[in-house]
C-alpha cells in the first residue's frame, strides 16, 4: 500500500528575532512548523546556544563545572572572550548575580561598568540577566540597558512583578526583551500581552516559560513550551509567537545529580560525566519541545548540543 | 481507519431490539464509535461485522510484549502525539547491542552490565531492558554461540536477535524459544523466511525497510503471511529523521488508524562518543521510540536516559505522589526526631533518602498536599500551618513521641509561629532548606 504521510501546514510562524549587532548577529526563530519538522514547512533558523558568564566569580557553581573555566572566571571580560574565541560561543548570557542584595549587593553602577567592559571586548550578541530579586533588578536592569544602547542585546528578565520599568528600559534603547512567568502557558500569555499593551513590539519578546533541570520538574517546562508552540502555530496566536528560552544551566547545577560524587552514589556512575550529561540532556530535550535559545554552563554539555543540533537541523 | 458512528450502524442488525442497554442500533453504533461500549453487549451482531469492527477498534498502535515475566517490557498501544494531552502508555525501552564478534568474556562483562542496571528513581526500577544481538560477523555459527552465551549470562532478559540471513536468526533463536524475543531485519529480500522463523518460534518480527513507503509494504506483506506482531523501523538514523519518520508514523496510526504503521517502532542511536549517543537516544525517548538501541551503557548515561525517560512518560494530570502517612526510617525509638513534608513522590524520596544517609532514625510525617512538592504546595495553600497542625493532631502520633518536637522544611520557616499556636505543647524546629543538608543538621543536634 503507498502511503501519503499527512503533512501539517500551521496558521503561525514564530517570529525571527534577530539579537546583536554587525556581522556577528544572530537571528532565532522564524519557523512555520513544530522543532526540527523541516520536513513540513520552513525552519530558517538554528537554535541558539549562550554561554553563560557572571559578575562575580562562581564560587557558588559546582567544582565539576567552575573547573573549565579555572583562571578566566575572576574576570567578567576574560570570561566573555574565553567563551565567545575558545568555545565559540554564538551568544554570551551575563548574570548580574553579584547585584542581589544577599549576595555581594553590587551597585547598578558597579553592573555598568561590567557590562560596557563585557560588551567592549566581544562582538557576539550578549544577553545581559538581573539577579532575579524583582526590586533590585528594576534599578540594575534600567542602568545597564542605557549602557548597552543600540548594541541589541537580550535584557531580562520581566516579570509579572517587575516587567513595566524594565520592558520602557528595553524599549528605550532598543533592546530585545525576555518575559518569564512560571510555568503556566496562560500567565506567559498574559505577561506578553501586559508588556506588548505598554507598546513594546511583540515581534521582539523572547518568552521564558521558567525552566526546570530533568528529574526535577521538566516535564513541566516540556510540555508549556510544546503548548506554547502548539498555540502559535495551529491557532496563529500572535501573543505566543515569541521564541522560547531555556535558562538551563542555573536550574541543572544544582540539583544532587550534577553533583554527588560517585563514591557516594556508585550506582550513577562518574560524577562529571553525568553532570555534563544532565545539562546537555535537559537542553536537548527543551530543543524538542521548542526552545530557540538555551543558556548553559558547562562548555562539553554545550558542545555535545550543538552537535545534536546539527544532527537535527 | 476509524469509523464514524454511522459507518458502525451500517453494519448492526438495524432491529433495535435494545438487548445491548441502548434504545436504538444507531444510539449503540454512536457508543461504539466513542469508544464507550463494546461490540460485545450486542448478541445478534454478524460475524463478519463482528470481524471489520474489531480490526477498527484495535488500539492504534498494536500492544507487543518484548520478552516475559518479570523483565518483559510492554510496548505499543499510544493514543496521542504530545504528553498533555494524555499520558505516554508503555515507556521506550533500552537495548544494548552485542555484537557477535565479541569474545565469550566481552559479551559475559555487558551481559553483567545489564543484570546490574537496575536503579530505583522515585519507587521506579529502572533498567537497560533489552539485548540487541547482531550479527556483526556475517557467521550464523558465531551468532549463535552468542546467543548461548547472552542466554546463559543474561537470564530472562529479553533479547532483539538482529541478523538479515533467516538460518543465522532460526539458529540464535532456540535458547529464547517461548520468551518472546524479536527477530529484527526482515526486509524485501529475505521477508518470507524470516517471517516463517518468527511464526515458527512466536518472535515479534523486526521489518527493516527505507523509507515509509516500503516499510507500509512490508508490514502488509508481513501480515499476509500471518505475521501479527511486528517493530519497525523505517530506516532512520540521523536525529533529524528519527523525528520526521517517528512523527509522520505516529500521527498515520494515531490519527488515521492507519493499520500499516500501527507497530512499535524500534530506533537505533549508536554513536562514537556516549554522550552525543545520549543526547540522539533523548531524541527517539521524546519522539515516539518503542525501542532505542545503545553501543554502551555506562552508569552515568542511564541514570540520565532512565530519568528523561522517566519525566516523559509521567502522567501530566496527576502527579506521582505516595501516601499520606507517618513513615519510619530505621527503627525509630520514642525520642527520635519527626519530620514533616509533601506527598509529592519526589519530594518524598529525595528527603527519605537524606535521613536514611544519616543514619539517624526518624520519623517522617508525609501530608497529602495532592502531589505538589513543599513550596508549590504552600504557595498553593495546601501546605499551610492549620493544615499541617490538623494532619499531626490527627495522625495521633503525639502519643508515640517523647519529645513533642516538629523539623519542618527550611522553605517554609515562615510558617514555625502559626504551626507553633496552633499545635499547643509542641516545639517547631525549621530545618534546612535542602535536604542534603539533612545528615549535617542531624549531626549537629546530637
Ligand atoms: C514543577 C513546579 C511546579 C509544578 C508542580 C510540581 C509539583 N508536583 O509540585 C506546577 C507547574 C504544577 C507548579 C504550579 C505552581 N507553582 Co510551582 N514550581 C515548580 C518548580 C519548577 C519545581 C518544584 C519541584 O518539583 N521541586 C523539587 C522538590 C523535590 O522540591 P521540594 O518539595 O521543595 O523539596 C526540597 C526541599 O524543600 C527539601 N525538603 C522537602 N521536604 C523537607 C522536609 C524537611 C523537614 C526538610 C528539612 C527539608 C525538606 O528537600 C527537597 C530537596 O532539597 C519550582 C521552582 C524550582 N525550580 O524549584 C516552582 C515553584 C515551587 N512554584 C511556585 C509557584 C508560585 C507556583 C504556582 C502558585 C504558580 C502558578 N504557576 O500558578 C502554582 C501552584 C500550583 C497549584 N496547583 O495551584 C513558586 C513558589 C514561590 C514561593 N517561594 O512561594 C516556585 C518556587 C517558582 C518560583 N517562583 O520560582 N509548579
Ligand atoms: S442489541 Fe444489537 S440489534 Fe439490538 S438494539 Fe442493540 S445494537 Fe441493535
Amino acid at each position: 500500500m503507498a502511503f501519503t504521510p499527512s503533512k501539517e501546514t500551521y496558521a503561525g510562524r514564530v517570529y525571527a528575532v534577530t539579537l546583536g549587532t554587525g556581522d556577528r548577529a544572530v537571528t532565532v526563530g522564524g519557523e512555520n512548523v513544530l522543532p526540527f519538522h523541516s520536513f513540513e514547512g520552513e525552519a530558517p533558523n538554528r537554535p541558539l546556544v549562550a554561554m553563560e558568564i557572571q559578575d562575580v566569580p562562581p564560587s557558588d557553581w559546582p567544582e565539576n563545572v567552575r573547573k573549565a573555566y579555572e583562571g578566566v572566571s575572576d574576570d567578567p571580560v576574560r570570561w566573555a572572550t574565553f567563551c565567545q574565541d575558545k568555545l565559540k560561543a554564538g551568544a554570551i548570557a551575563l548574570r548580574l548575580i553579584g547585584t542581589h542584595p544577599d549576595r555581594e549587593n553590587r551597585s547598578a553602577e558597579d553592573a555598568v561598568k561590567t557590562v560596557k567592559a563585557v560588551l567592549a571586548a566581544i562582538s557576539v550578541p550578549l544577553i545581559i540577566l538581573g539577579s532575579n530579586h524583582a526590586e533590585k533588578d528594576t534599578s540594575v536592569l534600567l542602568a545597564v540597558a542605557e549602557a548597552a544602547k543600540d548594541r541589541n542585546c537580550v535584557i531580562g528578565k520581566a516579570q509579572e512583578a517587575n516587567y513595566k520599568t524594565i520592558a520602557a528600559a528595553a524599549m528605550a534603547n532598543n533592546h530585545k526583551l525576555i518575559a518569564m512567568s512560571e510555568l503556566d502557558i496562560n500567565l506567559s500569555k498574559q505577561l506578553n500581552i501586559l508588556i506588548s499593551q505598554m507598546g513594546f513590539d511583540k515581534e521582539k519578546l523572547i518568552t521564558d516559560p521558567m525552566c526546570s533541570a530533568l528529574g526535577y520538574g521538566l516535564e513541566y517546562t516540556y510540555s508549556v513550551m510544546e503548548r506554547i508552540r502548539l498555540a502559535a502555530l495551529t491557532q496563529n496566536d500572535v501573543t505566543m509567537q515569541q521564541p522560547l528560552l531555556g535558562d538551563v544551566g542555573m536550574y541543572v547545577w544544582k540539583v544532587k545529580e550534577t553533583q554527588a560524587p560517585e563514591s557516594d552514589m556508585p550506582q550513577w556512575g562518574s560524577a562529571e560525566e553525568r553532570g555534563i550529561l544532565w545539562e546537555a540532556e535537559t537542553a536537548a530535550a527543551l530543543l524538542i519541545a521548542g526552545a530557540e535559545v538555551l543558556i548553559m554552563r558547562h562548555p562539553k554539555a554545550a558542545e555535545a548540543v550543538e552537535k545534536v543540533i546539527d544532527e537535527l537541523v | 481507519m476509524a469509523l464514524s458512528g454511522v459507518e458502525i450502524f451500517k453494519l448492526l442488525p438495524k432491529t433495535n431490539c435494545k438487548k445491548c442497554g441502548q434504545p436504538t442500533c444507531l444510539a449503540f453504533a454512536m457508543k461504539l464509535a466513542q469508544r464507550q461500549a463494546t461490540l460485545d453487549s450486542c448478541p445478534d451482531v454478524s460475524e463478519e461485522a463482528k470481524k471489520i469492527l474489531g480490526e477498527a477498534s484495535a488500539p492504534p498502535i498494536r500492544p507487543i510484549s518484548l520478552g516475559t515475566g518479570d523483565k518483559a517490557a510492554k510496548m505499543g498501544e499510544e493514543t496521542v502525539l504530545f504528553r498533555h494531552d494524555k499520558k505516554f502508555v508503555n515507556p521506550c525501552a533500552f537495548a544494548i547491542e552485542v555484537k557477535d564478534t565479541l569474545s565469550d568474556s566481552e559479551i559475559a562483562g555487558i551481559a553483567e552490565q545489564v543484570m546490574n542496571s537496575e536503579i530505583d528513581r522515585v519507587g521506579q526500577k529502572l533498567r537497560i531492558d533489552a539485548i540487541m544481538l547482531s550479527n556483526a560477523s556475517g557467521d550464523a555459527g558465531k551468532l549463535e554461540a552468542a546467543a548461548k552465551a547472552v542466554a546463559a549470562k543474561a537470564p530472562g532478559v529479553p533479547v532483539i536477535i538482529s541478523t538479515g540471513n533467516p538460518q543465522a536468526a532460526e539458529a540464535a533463536i532456540k535458547p529464547f524459544d517461548g520468551k518472546k524475543p524479536i527477530i529484527y531485519g526482515a526486509d524485501a529480500s529475505n521477508l518470507e523466511a524470516m517471517a516463517a522463523v518468527a511464526k515458527a518460534h512466536k518472535a515479534t518480527l523486526g521489518i527493516a525497510a527505507k523509507g515509509l513507503d516500503e516499510l507500509c509494504a512490508l508490514t502488509e506483506k508481513a501480515k499476509a503471511l500471518g505475521i501479527e506482531d511486528m517493530v519497525i523501523d523505517p530506516g532512520a538514523r540521523k536525529a533529524k529523521e528519527i523525528i520526521e519518520m517517528n512523527t509522520l508514523i505516529r500521527r498515520a496510526a494515531v490519527k488515521k488508524n492507519f493499520k500499516p504503521l500501527g507497530y512499535p517502532v524500534i530506533s537505533f542511536a549508536q554513536r562514537d562518543g556516549g554522550l552525543h549517543e545520549a543526547l540522539v537516544a533523548s531524541v527517539g525517548v521524546a519522539k515516539y521510540s518503542s525501542i532505542v538501541v545503545l553501543s554502551s551503557i555506562d552508569k552515568w548515561k542511564n541514570v540520565a536516559l532512565f530519568t528523561l525517560r522517566q519525566n516523559i512518560y509521567t502522567d501530566p494530570q496527576v502527579p506521582m505522589q505516595v501516601e499520606q502517612k507517618i513513615y519510619n526510617i530505621g527503627e525509630p525509638k520514642a525520642d527520635a526526631p519527626l519530620f514533616i513534608t509533601t506527598n509529592f513522590s519526589l519530594t518524598y524520596f529525595i528527603v527519605s533518602g537524606e535521613i536514611e544517609n544519616s543514619k539517624v532514625a526518624s520519623r517522617l510525617a508525609v501530608m497529602d498536599s495532592e502531589g505538589l512538592s513543599v513550596l508549590t504546595a504552600w504557595a498553593a495553600g495546601k501546605f499551610t500551618a492549620s493544615k499541617i497542625a490538623q494532619f499531626i493532631t490527627d495522625s495521633g502520633i503525639e502519643k508515640e513521641v517523647a519529645n513533642k518536637e516538629l523539623i519542618i522544611p527550611g522553605y517554609v520557616a515562615i510558617l514555625s509561629g502559626a504551626i507553633e499556636e496552633k499545635l499547643p505543647g509542641w516545639k517547631i524546629t525549621v530545618g534546612p532548606r535542602e535536604a542534603n543538608a539533612i545528615p549535617t543538621f542531624l549531626k549537629t543536634r546530637a
